[in-house]
């Protein structure tokens, strides 16, 4: 029987983590993701599953805490938001350089700064281009439902060890503070037997030492190791691109939006084809790596595409890369906290592209 | 007149050889400066862990520092940690491997600076690892900056009149700090700068080796350490000077034993 239960995002994903067998998560409060630390610690998973929930003395700590786990080849996790994120970007970036795999959510809020509790996508620049500092990408993911929050832990964890690399999975205060339906999926067993080729155990006679490093301080290896991981991330615009589209088969206009900004889209597509207007959606799955290619093959077919964010405009600059000119592109956006309604979204779609 | 008769292979046979390198340290030539301590603290934590027989079951962390490729002298599993968190990073790995042996290898402005927060809180947690604290009261990388435990007085790179305590505050003591914390179980400080240091340090690293097994706390071993290139001296003068100096300010001797403070902090 499927096992449904009504729950808010940060616990769906929380739920989800000790469900998907994770070994270990280190995290540190802050609003609006502190739900995660919160279910977690009540749920006590070493008794469920034999999983480690620490609170740690400061998000710096936790990713690095994550940095030494990961390295032991485990499943690990940390959750936060924008402060909390920016602190953890060092880390992130010795994780990326090091190319060990763990999950990272961002449940985003306004800044810059200390900004505002309420919900906001302004970390997609942050999410999208590395992040910290170096040339390095992660894979990431952008739910639009606590269904999703739930799901991308198992998809998380699935990239993250397929290519050694942190993955982020994008949500927002909306999302992770929202209750919804979510089916969630089946316990899985923690991994007893994995690969340990490469992680820290100890050095057997058998082998020659396992090293968890980023510095290289030659060169001509250093390019190579950067070349290699450059390589990954191609490997990763190749295979790993994942969207939705809806109603965009006849759609004259587009709304490019992810997250929270696609789910208010999703009701302003519904007015609008009540309108007579025919309008699609193309909502971005995987924000690295970008669906540029359906976006441009969409470019070629609508008169407009409308992106949809809460923030300045960030994901915009991607959408403009991918269409080339073929079609005009136009932002609604709303900041610090602030959301827009279907209506108002459906408005700025005719006042932008002139639709009578 | 006799002895310049000697040939090296004549010399150089099982009963005449009193010193055995440890399986342990690569052959990797050193990268420190000639005379600098971190050597010989890394041969001595290699024979402690050689001699528990724990290879295969300890993990060490590289800090950022001069020691930061400590992974190409010791052969053992190794993850180097970013500037002050190796106390984090031991903490993921104890908690995620609880049975195996952790150590921590930091310089004080690693530890003492950039990382006081991560060095506090896993002591306090009473992580059940052990940090070796190499203090030489100076940042030797980067060139022999100031760090928080450089002594009052003293010139460095960044203080080139002498650190004035009214600008720059006072030595920080880092070691009689953590031992105040319930979680230390073993606090000491140590020097590695004549035979008879160097051999009550091994005995003080043998003892952090053991206690994990324990699972009472942490183990915290300073290691007063010269840096001659920061200091600007030759070897010989710098462990002169670290011993009027250095070893007056931070006294050496153990401070908490089996959890209970022997000293006065
Ligand atoms: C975040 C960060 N800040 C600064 C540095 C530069 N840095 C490298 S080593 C070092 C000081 C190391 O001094 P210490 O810990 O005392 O080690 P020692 O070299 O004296 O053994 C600094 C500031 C860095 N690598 N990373
Ligand atoms: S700079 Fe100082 S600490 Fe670094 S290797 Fe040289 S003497 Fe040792
Ligand atoms: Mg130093």
């Amino acid at each position: 029987m499927a096992d449904i239960k009504l729950m808010k995002g940060n616990e769906a994903f929380a739920e989800a983590a000790i469900r998907a067998g994770c070994d270990a998560y280190f995290g540190y409060p802050i609003t609006p993701q502190s739900e995660v630390l919160e279910y977690l610690t009540a749920q006590e998973p070493h008794k469920r599953t034999g999983m480690i929930v620490l609170q740690a003395e400061s998000e710096i700590a936790a990713i690095n805490m994550v940095y030494g786990a990961a390295g032991t080849g485990k499943r690990v996790m940390t959750s936060s938001s924008g402060p909390g994120i920016s602190l953890k970007q060092e880390g992130i970036s010795y994780m990326a350089g090091s190319e060990l795999p763990c999950l990272i959510l961002n449940v985003m809020r306004g800044g810059p700064g200390l900004g505002t509790i309420q919900p906001s996508q302004s970390d997609y620049f942050q999410a999208t281009r590395g992040g910290g500092h170096g040339d390095y990408y992660t894979p990431v993911l952008a739910p639009a439902s606590v269904q999703e929050m739930a799901d991308f832990v198992r998809l998380g964890f699935e990239l993250a060890f397929k290519y050694r690399n942190p993955v982020v999975i994008l949500s927002d205060g909306i999302i992770g503070q929202m209750m919804e339906k979510v089916e969630l999926f089946p316990q899985q067993p923690r991994a007893v037997e994995f690969d340990q080729s490469w992680v820290t155990t100890g050095k057997t006679p058998d082998r020659e030492r396992n090293i968890i490093t980023s510095v290289d301080l030659d060169s001509a290896r250093q390019e190579r190791h950067n070349q290699d991981l450059q390589k990954k991330y191609q490997n990763m615009r190749e295979h790993e691109v994942r969207f939705e589209s809806i109603n965009c088969d006849d759609a004259d206009y587009i709304f490019i939006a992810f997250g929270s900004a696609s789910r208010i889209c999703q009701k302003s597509v519904k007015i609008a084809r009540e309108k007579g207007i025919k309008v699609g959606l193309l909502r971005p799955v995987t924000l690295f790596p970008f669906p540029a290619k359906e976006i441009k093959k969409l470019s070629k077919q609508v008169k407009g595409m409308l992106c949809v964010e809460l923030n300045a405009g960030q994901m915009i600059e991607d959408v403009r890369l991918a269409v080339e000119n073929n079609t005009l592109v136009a932002l609604h956006n709303r900041m610090g906290g602030m959301v827009p309604t279907p209506e108002e979204v459906y408005h700025a779609l005719l006042q932008k592209f002139s639709i009578e | 007149m006799e002895k310049e008769n000697l040939r090296l292979d004549e010399i150089i046979r099982e009963e005449n050889i009193v010193f055995h390198k440890t399986s342990l340290l690569t052959d990797k030539v050193f990268s420190y400066c000639p005379g600098c301590g971190h050597g010989v603290v890394h041969r001595v934590i290699m024979e402690i862990i050689e001699e528990l027989g724990i290879q295969s079951d300890t993990i060490g962390i590289s800090p950022v520092g001069c020691s930061v490729f400590a992974y190409d002298f010791m052969n053992i599993d190794m993850q180097q940690a970013a500037h002050g968190r190796a106390p984090a990073v031991a903490t993921g790995i104890k908690r995620c491997w609880p049975e195996k042996y952790v150590f921590t290898y930091q310089g004080d402005g690693d530890l003492a600076a950039i990382g006081t927060s991560e060095t506090i809180h896993a002591c306090n947690r009473g992580e059940n690892i052990a940090i070796f604290f190499i203090n030489n009261g100076i940042y030797g990388m980067t060139g022999g900056q100031m760090a928080p435990t450089t002594l009052s007085g003293m010139k460095s790179s960044t203080t080139p009149y002498g650190r004035d305590t009214m600008l720059m505050g006072n030595p920080i003591k880092m070691t009689e700090l953590v031992a105040t914390l319930p979680g230390t179980y073993f606090v000491t400080r140590q020097a590695v700068h004549t035979a008879l240091y160097v051999r009550k340090f091994k005995k003080a690293a043998r003892m952090a080796f053991e206690n994990q097994k324990l699972k009472k706390g942490l183990s915290f071993i300073e290691v007063v350490s010269n840096c001659n290139s920061g200091w600007k001296m030759s070897p010989l003068q710098a462990n002169r000077w670290m011993e009027e100096n250095m070893l007056a300010f931070y006294p050496p001797g153990d401070i908490k034993i089996n959890g209970e403070l022997i000293k006065k902090t």
